[in-house]
């Protein structure tokens, strides 16, 4: 087990490489830097500024400079908020962004399980094609459309509940987890149901009947534990979707988190922020996947005994 | 459809039968006969558009405003006086096209990259799909946001980057057919009869993955035309005055408590088609009989 987790992680590190090292010198080769808005600036000034930021150094110092400041986590000043750091921005966005996708990961994962284990219990049935139904439209419906028809329905002319806003009024959380949620909860239906089905027609599972258990204990004891790995994996690559996801829907809501931080920086062209939150946001995706793969090995016996003989 | 077989002509033979098949299978299919249907009139009304659109695309009528659905104008108009059907069918162009084109790209990078990983096997086999392994860690999303920033938003870029990180599976999914096909007598009957191993590739290996391919490609085109709407809804996407589907939602979300089919019409667009090319997909995939292309 600890040799796959090692292994693993060594894989982690040059992706974390290439990551750092194709947005960096991405971003030195877009057009116009930072401070070109800013017509007359005089020279001793300008060139204040740019030793400020290592602008003056050539591109190879700078590129090391800031792998040097990355290895003690360092992120460097943002271009355009002068006087805050890009750990600053995103100590300040992160938790909203990282609470959002939080929550819509619990609602993806008890509607999309649920969904999916009654749909395969009784398969080609209403009970399977309703959910199975719901969750074709929730992959077909994308949040930039699911969002602001929520907000119409249940903020506007129902009146429930709030259209915008993040901790500053009971009950604003809800919408946005929904929003996020929505595929996801779709995908994992999909994604349980069929490793059910799978899991269900094994001879395991014909044993656990053959020696009298009820129904709901060969499904909640046996079954779901095998049927559940196709959703664990999937739970990396969620995360990686819900963070990028929480770009819109953070956009739709209003809500000051990472994901609108860095849309802003985009517009902005603030380099450092991009960069910095690239790296950031990389870093936990690749954590995240790394996770995920393990725990979906731990919970696959004949992998886990596999692993564990090496 | 792997039967061996050395004889072009025999092999044609089967091959007509097993389309027919696969056709008969998918006919049998509503859903996806409908999801063709739909599909087949969009890509028709776009291509005609500049021809049948009820109003001149840019043709503003201050006046008037935004007013509902009327005679006049079946999907009504926006703030600025401009029919939304004429809006709706012009962005139609530009989000299948970046759907199509997107995803041609992709399969072209993909199935080319997994063809030769596949074929060659050994090291090149080990270094291509390591690299395909690194790349898929990346978070995609926010690379093409970046790419979009760094490059400027201008809309071969926006097919080029989302085709450029759509088409990993395209290549895992040509390497594991090509691996298998690799192996079989009428491709090692090719190889000692001399054929040069591009024809290979061309004439055996592709044509014989066909199934898996156009159904992961069907899948493919919805998630790609999702981007070009995530992308456009943030403003980093499709720039006025072009417009397409998702520049059209985020314009409608800004004032749809007065206005609400200026979000509900192009919504409701977007959302066809991404339901017709899903139900296309998984007809094609239960006719062709591909399984784990994608669930």
């Amino acid at each position: 087990m600890w040799r796959f987790i090692g292994s693993r992680l060594l894989q982690a590190i040059p992706v974390l490489l290439v990551v750092i090292t194709v947005t960096f010198f991405l971003i030195r080769v877009a057009p116009g830097g930072p401070f070109d808005s800013e017509k007359a600036v005089v020279p001793e000034v300008k060139a204040a500024l740019e030793a400020q930021y290592r602008l003056n150094l050539t591109l190879f110092q700078q590129y090391t400079a800031y792998l040097g400041d990355l290895s003690h986590g360092d992120l460097g000043p943002s271009f355009k908020y002068p006087g805050r750091s890009v750990n600053e921005l995103i100590a300040a966005g992160f938790p909203v962004t990282a609470e959002l996708a939080l929550y819509a990961l619990l609602v993806a994962l008890v509607i999309g399980v649920i969904a999916g284990v009654l749909a395969s219990l009784k398969p080609n049935t209403a009970q399977d094609y309703i959910p199975m139904s719901v969750a074709m439209i929730g992959i077909c419906m994308p949040s930039l459309l699911l969002g602001p028809i929520l907000i119409l329905v249940f903020g506007v002319y129902l009146d429930w509940l709030p259209v915008s806003g993040w901790g500053d009024s009971p009950g604003d959380k809800v919408l946005p987890a929904i929003t996020l949620g929505a595929a996801y909860a779709a995908y994992i239906a999909r994604l349980s149901r069929a490793g059910m089905l799978e899991v269900m027609s094994q001879d395991y599972i014909r044993t656990a009947r053959a020696k009298g258990l009820p129904e709901w204990q060969v499904v909640s004891r046996h079954a779901l534990r095998g049927g559940m790995i196709p959703v664990v994996a999937f739970l990396g690559p969620a995360f990686a979707g819900l963070l990028s996801g929480s770009f819109v829907v953070e956009t739709i809501f209003q809500i000051p988190g990472l994901g609108r931080f860095y849309v802003q920086a985009a517009f902005n062209r603030d380099y450092t922020m991009i960069l910095g939150s690239t790296v950031f946001l990389a870093t936990l995706i690749v954590v995240f996947n790394l996770l995920s793969d393990i725990l979906a090995a731990w919970m696959n016996p004949r992998l886990r005994n596999q692993l564990r003989a090496q | 459809m792997t039967t061996p077989e050395i004889n072009d002509v025999a092999q044609a033979e089967q091959g007509t039968s097993l389309w027919r098949d696969a056709w008969l299978r998918l006919r049998r299919n509503r859903l996806a006969v409908l999801g063709l249907t739909v599909l087949l009139l969009f890509i028709f009304i776009a291509a005609v558009t500049p021809w049948i659109a009820p109003y001149d695309y840019a043709q503003q009528d201050l006046e008037l405003g935004a007013a509902p659905p009327s005679a006049a104008h079946w999907l009504g108009t926006d703030i600025f006086g401009r029919d939304l059907l004429t809006q709706i069918m012009f962005g139609g162009r530009i989000s299948l096209a970046v759907g199509f084109i997107a995803t041609a790209v992709a399969l072209l990078i993909g199935v080319t990259w997994g063809a030769i990983a596949g074929y060659m096997g050994g090291r090149v086999d080990a270094v291509m799909m390591r690299l395909v392994d690194i790349i898929y860690a990346l978070p995609f999303m926010i690379f093409i946001v970046l790419l979009m920033v760094v490059f400027g938003r201008n809309m071969l870029l926006l097919f080029l980057a989302i085709g450029a990180v759509e088409w990993l599976t395209m290549a895992r999914i040509m390497r594991s057919q090509v691996q298998s096909l690799r192996q079989q007598e009428f491709v090692e009957a090719a190889i000692s009869l001399g054929l040069p191993t591009a024809a290979i590739i061309r004439r055996h290996l592709i044509p014989n993955a066909l199934g898996p391919i156009i159904v992961y490609t069907t899948l493919t085109i919805p998630s790609v035309m999702l981007l070009e709407a995530f992308l456009s809804f943030l403003g980093l996407g499709v720039q006025p005055p072009e417009t397409s589907w998702g520049l059209l939602i985020s314009y409608g979300a800004e004032s749809m408590e007065e206005y609400p089919w200026l979000l509900v019409f192009p919504g409701l667009a977007l959302t066809l088609t991404l339901f017709s090319l899903n139900f296309l997909g998984d007809g094609l995939r239960d006719a062709l009989d591909v399984r784990g292309a994608k669930d």
